[in-house]
């Protein structure tokens, strides 16, 4: 009855990257073949939509408008210098002039959890871009290509996830060197797994699509075929998967500074922060871990939320 | 048939082998190809150029790249992983008398979250838009944007600081107690093995409030999994057609429905597993709990490269075991592998 080659092959879409696409990709045909001339006006009504059935999707972008108003401007707007310290207000409890209390050093919490919203993003953003770079390009060139490359990335692929995510990050840090730009590569590296994977994906499955073999016959090269006509294609789904990587990034990164990697004490960062104040928690200052842990998980509570909703907007069949 | 099964199993246990060696390479490219002295650091603060160049060529370190990687695959099939700085113990040693406490801890907190999230996510797939389905869904949202270490804090203030209910938190067991004669490893059992119920009460105080830290962070993906895979079975014909049956609805949910539903969720542990091991590191930061993760983290303070090395490469085997093991139980409970055999 069952050959072993049929058993793994039913085994395969449930377990494999590939079923999860190929539902993106339905998705995908059915969303350029319904909706081709009036699509910029379709999409904000879409958005309008989703914003008023889904409201945490709205509570998520203002979320994220703050956390960016609050990196861009840092410095300008906090009520007190976050590195000056001052002994007589050491360890005071949250009040009107001190909204989040003040630390041992007397240093303003609010301040410092303020200030930080810059580093962690910047942290976050920029690891999240590196991925996102050269996963597309490596995933997309061994989708495209196929043969010895794709087998050798592939396998590379397959040692990185074959890691546990965060200790493999903790290992490149304590190799790399102990420092904030490593642990953007450390998070960089962990994550390009899934950039790579999906991009192979998405691309391997329209290498010989109409659209693509018309783009060949027109006497477009691989590389400009890959570029505008295959990888486009691509991008909604990755998008989804920016947001969402976005907030594991952060707590990624929140997590590596709080076992005392990457950013070193003066500077405010949130999990330096959490990881500094929890010697205060078991006698009873809990207003130093709470605040900059609080933010750190609104944080990422928004990056998720802006995933689920984008999710809605790409792909509406995927709404949960 | 049964022959299919084995090969089907046989077939993925050789999978495996390449996975390890490139998890070797990775461990020893992440030791010695790198920059940094190491040399300079095992041989102190205080070293001259010759006592430098003398723990060089005693580490092996003066040979080329190839060459100390034989060394280092040599090492690694005796289970040396070389002496850590810190405690001044193989690594070997110090990894496996601290693995069984991060194994109580994952296993425990892995029970834990099983045990909430599977009934949540069923009830929330035969309940779609009631209460408990509304419930879920904000669990699942809230609790992958948990931060473990954070979550940790907010137990210990809760429950230790304000209602002095939970032991102080510190370690697996409290100054008054002895450590229950080493049969497992795992105190709790190891305790209740040797009769000592007041050493096992106490063992499992200090236990439970690392476990619901690390449980409720594998909470949410769990519970996701099996209320999407409920929703999907549900939906399908088989299921239509055993209820048109008139088979009595716990039949229908437990034999068809769950049976069907459970092959994505095992799927799903893998990443599960990923997260969880990671996770690990930070609550057993928080608890000082004495397992793998905090001896790493203590090795990270003091550069201590060895011991982190041995670390890492421990939780990979660890990690790629765990994965074949979930591989193997699916091809265990697929009702389409092996049905007749």
């Amino acid at each position: 009855m069952n050959k072993p080659s049929q058993t793994t092959d039913m085994i395969k879409p449930v377990s494999g990257e590939d079923g999860i696409s190929l539902a993106d990709l339905n998705a995908a045909v059915t969303r350029q073949s319904g909706a081709a001339a009036p699509t910029r006006a379709n999409m904000l009504r879409h958005l309008a939509y989703i914003l008023k059935s889904n409201p945490m999707t709205l509570i998520a972008f203002i979320l994220f408008a703050l956390m960016l108003v609050a990196a861009l401007l840092g410095p300008l707007i906090t009520p007190y210098d976050p590195l000056k310290s001052s002994v007589a207000d050491a360890l005071q409890a949250p009040s009107l002039a001190h909204w989040f209390g003040t630390d041992d050093l007397g240093r303003d919490v609010f301040s410092r959890v303020l200030m930080a919203t810059r580093l962690d993003l910047a942290i976050a953003f920029s690891a999240v871009a590196i991925s996102f770079v050269f996963g597309s390009i490596i995933g997309s060139l061994s989708g495209y290509y196929g043969g010895w490359l794709d087998k050798v990335t592939g396998r590379i692929i397959d040692t990185i996830m074959a890691f546990p995510l965060f200790v493999l990050a903790m290992g490149i840090v304590a190799a790399l060197g102990n420092s904030v730009e490593n642990i953007v590569y450390a998070t960089a590296i962990v994550n390009l797994p899934f950039y790579a994977r999906m991009a192979r994906a998405e691309v391997n499955v329209r290498r010989d699509a109409g659209f693509v073999q018309a783009a060949r016959l027109s006497g477009n090269g691989d590389i400009r075929i890959l570029a505008t006509q295959i990888f486009p294609n691509a991008l909604p789904p990755m998008m989804v998967q920016i947001s969402l990587n976005l907030g594991w990034a952060i707590l990624n990164a929140a997590g590596l500074s709080f076992i005392g990697l990457g950013v070193s004490p003066p500077t405010p960062e949130w999990g330096i922060m959490v990881a500094e104040g929890a010697r205060y928690i078991v006698s009873g200052e809990w207003w130093l871990a709470l605040f900059p842990g609080a933010v750190l998980m609104l944080a990422v509570f928004t990056f998720n939320m802006l995933g689920d909703g984008l999710r809605d907007l790409v792909d509406p069949r995927q709404r949960s | 048939m049964a022959k299919s099964k084995t090969m089907t199993v046989l077939g993925r246990v050789a999978e495996a082998i390449p996975t390890l060696i490139g998890v070797v390479i990775v461990a020893f490219l992440l030791t010695r190809a790198l920059p940094g002295d190491p040399a300079a650091y095992f041989a102190g603060p205080a070293a001259t150029l010759e006592s430098i160049q003398e723990v060089r060529v005693s580490l092996g370190l003066d040979k080329s790249l190839p060459e100390q990687f034989i060394i280092y695959v040599a090492d690694l099939a005796t289970g040396n992983l070389g002496n850590s700085i810190s405690t001044g113990q193989p690594v070997t040693a110090d990894v496996m008398s601290r693995l069984p406490a991060s194994l109580e801890l994952t296993l425990f907190a892995l029970v834990l979250s099983l045990g909430v999230a599977l009934p949540l996510g069923i009830l929330a797939a035969t309940k779609p838009g009631t209460w408990i389905d509304q419930l879920c869904r904000i669990i699942v949202t809230a609790g992958v944007s948990l931060p473990v270490f954070f979550t940790g804090l907010l137990l210990v203030y809760v429950f230790y600081y304000q209602l002095g209910v939970a032991p102080s938190p510190l370690g697996r067991l409290d100054f008054v107690y002895l450590s229950p004669p080493h049969v497992t490893g795992f105190y709790v059992v190891d305790a209740l093995i040797a009769g000592d119920g007041a050493t096992a009460w106490a063992a499992f105080r200090q236990l439970l409030l690392p476990a619901i830290t690390l449980g409720l962070f594998t909470l949410a993906p769990i519970a996701r999994m099996t209320r999407a895979a409920m929703l999907q079975v549900l939906s399908s014909d088989f299921i239509r057609t055993a209820r048109a049956a008139g088979l009595s609805w716990r039949k229908v949910l437990f034999t068809y429905a769950f049976r069907n539903a459970l092959l994505p969720i095992i799927t799903t542990l893998g990443m599960v597993f990923s997260f969880m091991l990671g996770a690990n590191v930070l609550v057993e930061k928080v608890f000082a709990w004495p397992g793998i993760g905090s001896y790493a983290v203590e090795a990270l303070v003091v550069s201590d490269y060895a011991a982190v090395q041995g670390f890492v490469l421990t939780m990979a085997v660890l990690f790629v075991t765990i994965n074949l093991l979930i591989d193997l139980a699916y091809t265990a409970i697929d009702p389409r592998v092996g049905f007749d055999g």
